[in-house]
């Protein structure tokens, strides 16, 4: 099977091409030089982007079917019936595993990482991801407020922490090491909480030790991913310094192909105050951080204003929303290795603090200079549903529009954050860097064909009906929401904002070498560790290969 | 052949460490399960072939003439009822949601007729809760409320609660308080330190009576609710106060009692009140061992976990009007499937009548009074001995069933593969 992408303005910033008029060449699964009889697909006039990468979105797994069975309410927004293609759709911010995989292939997205899965329940996540159409997808395992973790950072036994790393991503087929409010659920185990300096209660360590050495494992390793992190004392007033402090720990480690931590949802992490009612924005200082070092990546985790449900494996910080709103509330300890929680959450514009959260967001884009440090993402679904993504690139491309947004919101946003001074708009290579390009390099993924569309690159292609001088911010998310084409893997899944095909994902995984003595040493412990503590055996631990259908081994060397 | 960490597929306990001995694809012995375990692994009576009622008479025939009159019997159906699922695999369970999303069918699991008012109460409130391995490692104050696990989920304390010693229970049975409340003595209470008893029905009013102690209202609660002394109730406050990690498991006493789930809301709106005190959860003691990932599943898939009704096209949740003995009580189906369940021996009488005169299919491995209704009954192997697959514990984690012996007959999962391929083949698709 050959396509012809022709005459598109493309836009491929991994291979530095800004906006050029050439045509796209794709056989089988991958784009090439050059093809002899293909589909031609008029492209002329509009947009050409490799296919949209999402580095941080929760889409399957343990937490997210407990915000589904907890939201009925939300479930019955946004039905479809079936089609003959596709399967029933349900849920607006906790949409079903098929409203899923469609809804993002139709604006253009072909990659998704759910970033937050409980070893412990990742046969779960790889279930749902089964079920998840069309997305080629990959997980993060949650390894920070875990007991054979925080044992070694105690003893400062880097390798056979690394050991222990490499045997639970291979284990529960995962792509890299996520890290959640480190310490935070093992003290949230007795209801209480740590910020970075404190003592994880019990085991001696600080967050910064677990971070630092979490890092220290991952470069050992060579994973693909540096160490993804949300960072102690998420959502709370004055919370900057504990974001700053965090970057800081591991300030003084490169990695020649990418940054050595990638901070998500900085949004959240972002904020100033002593309380709510001094609660300001702090991206200045984010920024300036971000803007001169290299070590470290991020993503903006923006809030749209509105309903949805929030849920992090941030344990104590939900308890802590649910207190604030008193509405319905989840939680879900694991035991040895995290948490959970989940609580539907409304942004209100007539709140002061929901006001200067959503500009938080924006800043750090319009803030930090560098596009390949900062990926758009809204922490789905906890600052909104991925389905407003357009709505959101909207916003950075129009002034026009993000002052028609500020003139109906509560006016502290003129006081307590800076938005309201910030003249920036992107162009739609800020966008295809933020949507595609970085998150892929920052991924690693951009060495295994994802993120752009050179010779050789995975034929993901996403094809909108807009003229790239389009300023109409309405233009411009209708044709982001409902891709004029959509391409994965070589097959056209989406034709004219309608899904027309639905191949199944795959799912990358990374198979780290790494033996020796500290593995058998390792595998001593761990031994232990469920003949005296873990509830189910270790021979039923590992995930099986049945629940990889279409896998993608990535294998990594010391 | 020994087989070790093997998954008992019984109750939603799903131990994963039993041994069992196999000799010539036979199982001889079963070792570690509770007696329902290995009576379950050990087989019992079975299904041998299909059958197709004829002339009143159950008469055998093929998979394939089973299969095919199943598919001709849902497709001449206007509004099939799809049920069951909780003792059969996740796999299975994917099959008959896609089913009944294809024909237009209500689909519903036994949790309607069981926790299915807890699930109405965690849509309400929320379940602060937890994995089981947390409660063996933290809990030092277990509470059974309306629950016998003794005698239904006779692991459950020897495995993750008033027994083992975890990390931070180093002592085990010792270190920790363990408290029954029920309206009557039951086994699990000679392995307690505590009873308190409950009136019949009375479960409402001292639920909000510890809610209020909790308050620091006190004042308003009387001398004695639902049986249960005022002093009792402040002592019990005190003791879920002092606790480093406490939890309640509740059973089928809170759920199908007067109240039913407004007494888990009230439950759950305590436990989540305590929390401004101490660690606190709650769990469900969820029955069948697959229950839980029939929930699960459909949720994922549709959005919604029970109940499903797809004759709309999308999915349509509203229990008490599409729920199975709802939709049977009005004489609504018109055709019935059950899947790994046995709705004749458990449905209300008025439910049963109706199954008895609509045209009725039944996939088990085993003959039960629904058997006794079914105008075709198609044998299935059993999930957990004969197939491997997935299945979710009482608290969601997952685990794969593992497959012992070589079966005989066909998957659940296989049956409903070829019953949707026939009816697509009928309709024309």
């Amino acid at each position: 099977m050959e396509l012809l992408i022709k005459n598109g303005v493309v836009y491929d910033p991994l291979n530095e091409i800004c906006g050029e008029k050439m045509d796209i060449c794709v056989k089988d699964d991958k784009i090439v030089s050059k093809v002899k009889s293909p589909k031609v697909i008029d492209a002329d006039g509009k947009l050409v982007m490799p296919g949209g990468v999402d580095i941080h979105a929760h889409i399957a797994g343990g937490k997210i079917n407990a915000g589904r069975l907890l939201r009925p309410e939300d479930g019955r927004k946004g039905t479809e019936p079936r089609g003959k293609l596709t399967r029933a759709c349900t849920g607006y911010s906790v949409p079903n595993t098929y409203a899923t995989g469609y809804r993002y292939a139709k604006m253009g997205y072909t990659f998704v990482m759910e970033p937050a899965t409980p070893p412990l329940l990742a046969r779960h996540t790889h279930e749902e991801l089964i079920d998840t159409p069309i997305l080629d997808n990959a997980i993060l395992a949650l390894l920070d407020n875990n007991w054979m973790t925080m044992e070694y950072v105690k003893s400062g036994e880097t390798k056979k922490l690394a050991a222990y790393v490499a045997w639970m991503i291979k284990a529960v087929k995962a792509y890299g090491v996520k890290i959640v409010n480190p310490g935070g659920d093992e003290a949230w185990g007795w209801g209480k909480n740590v910020n970075i300096d404190d003592s994880v209660p019990n085991f001696d360590v600080t967050p910064r030790d677990i971070i630092g050495s979490l890092a220290e494992a991952n470069e050992m390793l060579n994973l693909p991913h540096s160490i993804h992190i949300h960072c102690n004392d998420l959502g709370h007033p004055g919370n900057y310094e504990t974001t700053l402090k965090s970057f800081d720990v591991i300030k003084g480690r490169s990695n020649k192909n990418r940054q050595v931590m990638h901070a998500t949802h900085v949004q959240f992490h972002s904020y100033g105050g002593s309380s709510w009612k001094d609660f300001e924005s702090k991206v200045d200082e984010i920024a300036k951080y971000v803007n001169v070092k290299k070590h470290v990546t991020i993503d903006m985790g923006q809030v749209m204003l509105g309903d949805t449900t929030t849920m992090t494996a941030d344990g104590p910080l939900e308890y802590g929303l649910h207190t604030i709103t008193g509405r319905k509330w989840t939680n879900l300890d694991v035991e040895l290795e995290t948490g959970g929680g989940i609580t539907p959450f409304l942004y209100s514009s007539k709140v002061a603090v929901n006001t200067i959260q959503w500009a938080i967001g924006l800043e750090l884009a319009l803030l930090i200079k560098d596009p390949w440090k900062i990926v758009l993402t809204t922490d789905h679904p906890n600052g909104a549903p991925f389905i407003t993504y357009p709505i959101v690139i909207s916003l950075l491309m129009s002034r026009q529009k993000r002052e028609e947004v500020m003139a109906n919101v509560h006016k502290a946003i003129n006081k307590r954050a800076i938005l309201p001074s910030i003249e920036r708009e992107l162009d739609w290579n800020d966008i295809a860097i933020m949507t595609r390009a970085a998150p892929a390099r920052i991924l690693g993924l951009d060495r295994y064909g994802k993120g752009h569309l050179g010779v050789g690159a995975d034929a993901d292609v996403a094809i909108y009906d807009v003229s790239p001088e389009e300023k109409e911010a309405k233009k411009i998310q209708s044709a982001l929401l409902r891709a004029k084409y959509t391409i994965k893997g070589g097959e056209i899944v989406v034709k004219d904002g309608e899904i027309v095909a639905v191949p199944e994902g795959r799912t990358y995984w990374v198979n780290p070498e790494f033996d020796g003595k500290p593995t058998k040493d390792m595998l001593g412990d761990l031994t232990g560790k469920f003949e005296k503590y873990y509830s189910v055996n270790l021979a039923n631990y590992p995930v099986q290969d049945a629940y990889l259908p279409h896998p993608i081994e990535i294998k990594t060397k010391v | 052949m020994t087989i070790t960490d093997v998954l008992c597929p019984f109750c939603g306990a799903l131990c994963d460490d039993v041994v069992v001995e196999v000799e010539n694809n036979k199982i001889v012995e079963v070792k570690e399960a509770c007696e329902m375990g290995v009576s379950k692994m050990m087989g019992h009576e079975r299904i041998t072939t299909p059958m197709i009622r004829e002339s009143g008479e159950l008469k055998e025939t093929t998979y394939e003439d089973a299969v095919d009159k199943t598919a001709e019997i849902l497709v001449n159906s206007i509004r099939p009822l799809i049920y069951g699922w909780s003792s059969t695999t996740c796999e299975a369970h994917k099959k008959g949601i896609e089913l009944a999303e294809e024909m237009g069918a209500v689909i519903d699991n036994t949790a309607s007729v069981c926790h299915g008012p807890s699930i109405l109460a965690i849509q309400n409130v929320g379940l602060p809760s937890c994995t089981l391995g947390q409660i063996k490692n933290r809990a030092d104050l277990i509470i059974y409320w309306g629950s016998n696990q003794a005698e239904a989920h006779p692991r459950h304390m020897s495995r993750y609660t008033s027994f083992p010693r975890g990390f931070f229970s180093e002592e085990g049975r010792k270190g920790k308080k363990v408290v029954v409340v029920d309206v009557r003595k039951t086994t699990t209470v000679e392995v307690a330190d505590e009873f308190i008893q409950v009136a019949p029905g009375e479960d409402y009013p001292v639920l909000s009576a510890l809610r209020a102690i909790l308050a620091g209202e006190e004042d308003i609660v009387p001398s004695c609710v639902g049986g249960v002394s005022k002093e009792r109730l402040i002592e019990l406050v005190e003791k879920m106060k002092d606790a480093r990690f406490g939890v309640i498991f509740f059973g089928l006493g809170l759920t199908h009692t007067r109240g039913r789930h407004n007494n888990v809301v009230n439950a759950i709106s305590l436990v989540r009140e305590l929390n401004a005190h101490t660690k606190f959860v709650i769990m469900p003691m969820r029955g069948h061992y697959n229950v839980t990932g029939f929930n699960q599943v459909c949720t994922w898939e549709t959005g919604f976990p029970f109940a499903v009704d797809f004759s709309r096209g999308q999915p349509w949740y509203n229990p008490g009007e599409t729920s199975a003995v709802d939709i049977l009580n009005r004489k609504e189906c018109d055709s019935a499937l059950i899947v790994a369940s046995d709705p004749a021996a458990h449905f209300p009488r008025k439910s049963v009548e109706h199954l008895a005169k609509i045209p009725l299919i039944q996939i088990d491995p085993y003959p039960n009074p629904t058997m006794e209704l079914a105008d075709v009954v198609i044998p299935s192997a059993i999930a957990g001995v004969e197939v491997e697959g997935t299945a979710y514990r009482m608290d969601k984690v997952p685990i794969r069933l593992r497959k012992v012996i070589e079966p005989n007959h066909l998957s659940d999962e296989e049956i409903l593969g070829r019953i949707l391929d026939k009816v697509r083949e009928r309709r024309g698709e």
